[in-house]
């Protein structure tokens, strides 16, 4: 080819195309090349400055949580013809491809009590945020609800999306304790849930359980969203609900309870926790909405001999035919990742994913009150819990919040890791000093016994801590 | 309907769209879109019904029609308020294909400016821009 051009080497086609102004001049700064074994062992010395959750006994959750995944999600992930591939461009041609979305979408609408769902997006967050873009769309309004119980990840992806559709998040938060009756804490205040709804106001947005653990009465919060009181018709807004798959097991399903749209985060579906990702997002919705719904649609129906086959459907909602009134900007697929969650779905069936929630609940229960039980640690809120809840850790003197950073880190010098620092993550006044805990079915009694021993310890410490510093020296040099 | 067809009493538009002026109402028109757009279209799934009451301009969008292939913007010929939809289009859209001129009308407009009718070609003219 050379030849052909003529030129008589690379090194000259080069030196004749590029401008020598723009020419480096030199060799690239870069370190010796390694061999495969150096490779090998250069990335196992960076690897173990990691801490996962097979190293040490985590009750970190708020979001993705360490559940067990069983060996045929692997197997079955790992087979080249799911592997491998990319998007499908001629998508008909990858009729078992097709076929895995279109029983994933089946088992969300199982799950969740809507009719119809996408066949994934990119992860919980993003979802609630093209939940949002579908009821600007339908609705045309410019106000979003949003409950603080939502993640906060969730309330910052929607702030940053919301900018962008020209709609603006108003946040309701959380009763207090000491609101109405005194046992209403932990859930997103009814009153300010109400009033904050009005005529211009596109979707309300809760999740279930919320951020805290706590489960909302979903029912309620959907029904006020629609104005029972003055019914606002055709222009009531879409509700929409975060959901924690897991807890769905033993929680109505959001379909039953007047929500319209059911988004979540699909990681404790079959997925590893994998350092944040990647994972998946699920998406489903009233059959109302398809036509607004973002992300790929799988659809059964009969080729010309009459036989059961797939396709891609309602394709002229996305960008190839819509461009920019399309539904959506996602342009990849999570496909991989919702493949692990139907397996893994289909692995517990309807049963077991029952069976399931209900050893959370009893393993919740038994830590919550294990743990809050303990001196200087108490629950944040008496909501009923599913998987994950809140404690609130005091200093000694007058109950001012513990600095939860101190008492974790000496909780993880034991090889335990206890939750989440809530406020480092809402940086909310009121979260300071709260410790978010999570229970998976891999946390055993015993693991949760260990965790109450390290946490009460590191809470004396950190009490201790306190107290010591008050101290005169001189008596402090005599304690053993 | 297999043929193409472009009846001598209506009025069109470059962008494939058709106004029939009511006999007895001048201000009051039926639009629809012509053969060759639905025949280009292919089979139409789904039409979205504007609003009643809704303003319309003359050459911007006021719908869109989705076929299984595509999505395309229905041009008004004329500018006016919409005064009323076809209902029926919601559960049989098709009618768009099969009869555009007839059951397939889309919506009924009160005129804006009845003037602007002069702006529109006769079924030889717009038949002419499809060359072939």
């Amino acid at each position: 080819m050379l030849a052909a051009i003529g030129v008589s080497s690379v090194q000259e086609l080069f030196d004749r195309q590029i401008p020598a102004g723009v020419r480096l001049g030199r060799e690239l700064d870069l370190p010796q090349g390694m061999s495969e074994q150096e490779v090998f062992a250069h990335l196992s010395e960076l690897a173990a400055r990691n801490v996962s959750a097979e190293d040490e006994l985590s009750f970190q959750g708020a979001g993705m949580y360490d559940h067990y995944v069983p060996a045929i999600v692997d197997m079955l992930m790992e087979r080249s013809e799911f592997l491998t591939p990319y998007t499908p461009y001629q998508p008909e041609i990858s009729q078992g491809g097709l076929q895995v979305m279109f029983e994933y979408q089946t088992a969300i609408c199982e799950l969740t009590g809507l009719p119809v769902s996408n066949a994934s997006t990119y992860e919980g967050p993003s979802a609630v945020a093209a939940a949002a873009y579908l009821a600007k769309l339908h609705n045309s309004k410019r106000k979003l609800v949003a409950s603080a119980g939502l993640h906060p990840h969730t309330l910052q992806t929607l702030r940053t999306l919301a900018h962008g559709y020209g709609m603006e998040v108003v946040e309701v938060p959380l009763a207090t304790a000491s609101h109405g009756d005194g046992a209403g804490g932990g859930v997103t205040d009814a009153d300010a849930w109400a009033c904050a709804i009005d005529a211009d106001t596109s979707a309300a947005i809760f999740a279930q359980p919320n951020f805290y653990g706590a489960v909302e009465d979903a029912a309620a919060l959907s029904e006020a969203a629609k104005g029972a009181g003055e019914p606002l018709g055709d222009a009531s807004p879409v509700v929409i609900c975060q959901t924690d798959p897991i807890a769905l097991g033993v929680l109505a399903p959001p379909g039953d309870c007047g929500v319209d749209v059911c988004v979540g985060e699909g990681q404790p579906l079959g997925n590893r926790l994998d350092f944040g990702g990647p994972s998946f997002g699920f998406f489903a919705a009233r059959e109302e909405y398809l036509r607004r719904m973002p992300g790929r649609i799988a659809g059964e129906t009969v080729d010309v001999d009459g036989r059961r086959g797939f396709v891609l459907t309602l394709q002229t909602r996305e960008q190839h035919i819509r461009r920019e009134k399309a539904t959506s900007n996602i342009c990849t697929a999570q496909a991989l990742n919702a493949l692990a969650g139907v397996v893994y779905l289909t692995w517990l069936g309807r049963r077991g994913i029952v069976e399931l929630g209900e050893l959370l609940l009893a393993r919740t229960h038994y830590a919550r009150e294990t743990l809050g039980g303990l001196p200087g640690v108490e629950k944040l809120h008496e909501q009923p819990v599913v998987r994950e809840f809140a404690l609130r850790l005091t200093s000694a003197d007058g109950g001012g919040a513990l600095d939860v950073a101190g008492v974790r880190r000496r909780c993880l010098a034991r090889g335990v890791n206890p939750g989440v620092d809530v406020h480092a993550l809402t940086a909310r006044e009121q979260d300071r000093g709260v410790l978010l805990v999570a229970i998976t079915e891999k946390r055993s009694r015993a693991d949760i016994d260990r965790l109450a021993q390290a946490l009460g310890a590191a809470v004396a410490a950190e009490r201790g801590g306190a107290v010591a510093a008050a101290e005169p020296v001189g008596e402090r040099a005599g304690v053993a | 309907m297999a043929e193409a067809n472009y009846p001598e009493d209506l009025l069109y538009h470059a962008e494939h769209d058709w106004a029939r002026i009511d006999a007895g109402d001048p201000s009051l028109a039926t639009l629809g879109i012509t053969w060759y757009a639905q025949d280009s279209l292919g089979e139409v799934v789904f039409f979205d019904l504007p609003d009643v009451g809704a303003s319309v301009s003359k050459d911007a969008s006021y719908a869109e029609v989705e076929s299984v292939k595509a999505v395309s913007d229905v041009i008004a010929p004329l500018s006016g308020e919409i005064v009323e939809v076809n209902q029926a289009l919601s559960d049989d859209p098709q009618k768009i294909n099969e009869d555009p001129y007839g059951e397939g009308w889309l919506v009924k407009l009160r005129l804006a400016d009845p003037a602007e009718r002069e702006q529109l070609m006769d079924a030889q003219a717009y038949a002419a821009t499809l060359g072939g």
